[in-house]
Formats: C-alpha cells, sequence, structure tokens
C-alpha cells in the first residue's frame, strides 16, 4: 500500500468523515491547536530571547529551563494531539500539501536544534554562565529556533490556503513533484 | 458606523490584498506571529503573578524586561492586523466575534498600561499577592477573548 494509498484510505473512513464535517468539533480543534500554537511558540520565543541575551539577562538560564519549559511542553503535547486530529480529519489532502510538507521538514529541524542544544549546548552555557555574556553556541540556537518555529508558524497556517492543491491544475513541474500529485487523476 | 466600514473595505489595500492569492495568508502568518510574542510577554509576567514560573525573580525586573518585546509585538500585531480587517470590513461589521475581540482588546489594552502597569512595577513581595493574582487573571482572561474572537471571525 502507497502512502498515497494509505492517506486515501484513512479519509475515507467514518472518523475521519465525521471529523472532517463536523459543525463545531473541526473548528475547535483548530481553534485550541492556535491558541496553544501562541503559547508554545511565545514560551519557546521567551526562552530564545533569553538565550540570545535580549531580555532577562539576569536570570540564570538553568533557572528559566526548569521554569519554563514544562509549559513549553505541555502545550507541545496539545499542539500534537489536536495537530494529529486535524491531520486525521482531512489526511490524503494534507499529506500532498506542500506547506503541510514544509512543516514537518522544519519541525524535524527544530527538533534536531532542540535535540543538539539540550545536549551539548546547554550543559556549557550553564558553566560559561557565571562568566560572562551567553556563549556563541547559545545564541546561534536561540536564532536558529526563533527562524525555524517562525517558518512553522507560515507554513502551518498556509496549510489552509494551499494554492498548489493538486485541484489547481496546472502546476509547474516540480510543484507536482514535491506535493506528490498526479495531474488528471 | 457601517460607512466607515465600507469605506474601508473600498480602499486599495482591501482591494489589494482581496485580489491576491497568498497576500491574505502571508499577513495573517505575521499576525499569528505576533500573538504568538505577544502571550509569550504577557504569560511570562501573568504566571509570576499567579505564583508559577519564574517565581525567585521580582515581577518589576520581569516586566520590565519583557516590555519593548510586547510594545514591538503589538506593533506587529497591529501593522498586519488592520490590512487584515480592512480586506474583510463588511464581513467584520456583521461578525459577532470582530465585535467580541475589539472590546476585549481595548479593555485590555487598556488594563495592561494602567492597572496591570501598576501592580507589575509595585509588586515587590517575592509572594504571590492577592492583587497580583487578580490582575493576572483578568489580563489572561481578556487576551483569551481576543484570541477566541480573532481565530472565530474566520469561522464566521
Amino acid at each position: 500500500m502507497s502512502p498515497l494509498d494509505f492517506f486515501a484510505w484513512l479519509g475515507d473512513s467514518d472518523w475521519s468523515t465525521n471529523l472532517h464535517e463536523s459543525r463545531y468539533a473541526y473548528p475547535l480543534i483548530e481553534s485550541v491547536h492556535v491558541w496553544t500554537m501562541a503559547v508554545f511558540f511565545g514560551s519557546v520565543a521567551m526562552f530564545d530571547l533569553r538565550l540570545m541575551g535580549m531580555i532577562m539577562r539576569k536570570v540564570p538560564l538553568g533557572e528559566v529551563v526548569r521554569r519554563l519549559l514544562p509549559w513549553t511542553i505541555a502545550a507541545f503535547a496539545v499542539m500534537v494531539v489536536t495537530g494529529t486530529l486535524l491531520f486525521f480529519a482531512i489526511p490524503l489532502r494534507s499529506y500532498q500539501n506542500i506547506f503541510f510538507r514544509s512543516k514537518m521538514l522544519l519541525m524535524v529541524l527544530a527538533g534536531l536544534n532542540v535535540w543538539i542544544f539540550h545536549s551539548r549546548v546547554f550543559p556549557k552555557a550553564i558553566d560559561a554562565e557565571a562568566a560572562a555574556a551567553p556563549p556563541r553556541a547559545a545564541r546561534i540556537a536561540g536564532a536558529l529556533s526563533l527562524v525555524l518555529w517562525t517558518g512553522i508558524v507560515f507554513s502551518g497556517r498556509m496549510i489552509a490556503y494551499n494554492w498548489f492543491d493538486c485541484d489547481r491544475q496546472p502546476q509547474p513541474d516540480i510543484v507536482n513533484f514535491l506535493t506528490s500529485c498526479v495531474p488528471g487523476e | 458606523m457601517l460607512w466607515f466600514f465600507q469605506w474601508c473595505y473600498q480602499t486599495s489595500i482591501g482591494e489589494g490584498i482581496r485580489e491576491s492569492t497568498w497576500l491574505f495568508p502571508v499577513i495573517e502568518a505575521f499576525h499569528l506571529i505576533g500573538l504568538g510574542l505577544t502571550i509569550g510577554a504577557v504569560l511570562l509576567v501573568d504566571l509570576r503573578l499567579l505564583g508559577f514560573g519564574l517565581v525567585k525573580q521580582p515581577v518589576a525586573q520581569l516586566a520590565t524586561s519583557v516590555e519593548p518585546w510586547l510594545f514591538g509585538s503589538l506593533a506587529l500585531m497591529f501593522a498586519s492586523g488592520i490590512p487584515l480587517f480592512v480586506s474583510e470590513a463588511i464581513k467584520c461589521y456583521n461578525s459577532f466575534p470582530f465585535w467580541v475581540k475589539m472590546t476585549s482588546l481595548f479593555l485590555v489594552l487598556l488594563f495592561t498600561f494602567t492597572i496591570r502597569r501598576r501592580v507589575t512595577q509595585t509588586n515587590a513581595d517575592a509572594r504571590p499577592l492577592l492583587s497580583g493574582r487578580v490582575t493576572a487573571v483578568v489580563s489572561l482572561g481578556l487576551w483569551f477573548g481576543v484570541a477566541w474572537g480573532g481565530r472565530w471571525i474566520g469561522f464566521s
């Protein structure tokens, strides 16, 4: 079964159809997704700005991580659940949506940034803290995070307006390649 | 007041956005980034007032530190929100969520730059005070009104 077949099958299920056509559930899930995004993006941005030394310089980095990260993680969990439901309601169209794909790609990159930061940069940043300004690596990680999450929010918003949809042909070959669209089907 | 909304709707900015495929969503994305930054700057202080988050830090210091970002993100919200409004002003006029949003926005801005500012600058106590808790609840409640209305304009 190809991914296209699988997502077409998923979209034909009663659960997916009911969710997609529901009068309140779908908009409500979408609302929770965007409200939680504000909390998630907001807390990430405040942390990134701290990493870059632009706000809260007097607050130790370790304290910011300890006290704010649980809120970020909780918001992220809600975003994953609501985001999965939104995908589940419209699986095939989302899978073939160029903005959905760029969002997923950017999420992988943002995840890598988180992983590298917490395994390598953060321990050193804590050590260096007593000394002076945040180390270069920490500032880079903060800036990267801001750029990546901004890109993710942009991609996420564009998903609903997809002007590269498979049904909107003709599209350049490169677009149909990137979206696995088969014109004429 | 309807004439004002009609006038906004027929401006060249409104028309240009309506005619473009991608302008509206792109401006909306900027608006969302502004929303995230605003909520981040607000939440950092309001959580502290409620006794969560950075509890070891003085409230006034946190509030002063993030204030430029609060102003900056609000400016981004207005700069992106006004063109969005102009492009669909007549729809907004007839939208209940739009009026909820505008009322909440007016109240929250008034509250933030008067009472909340005073509370955050004078709340020197390390423990969360009742005045601080009430301030945070009002602030977050009003911001939620703004975010609720904002999202539901699109569903009406």
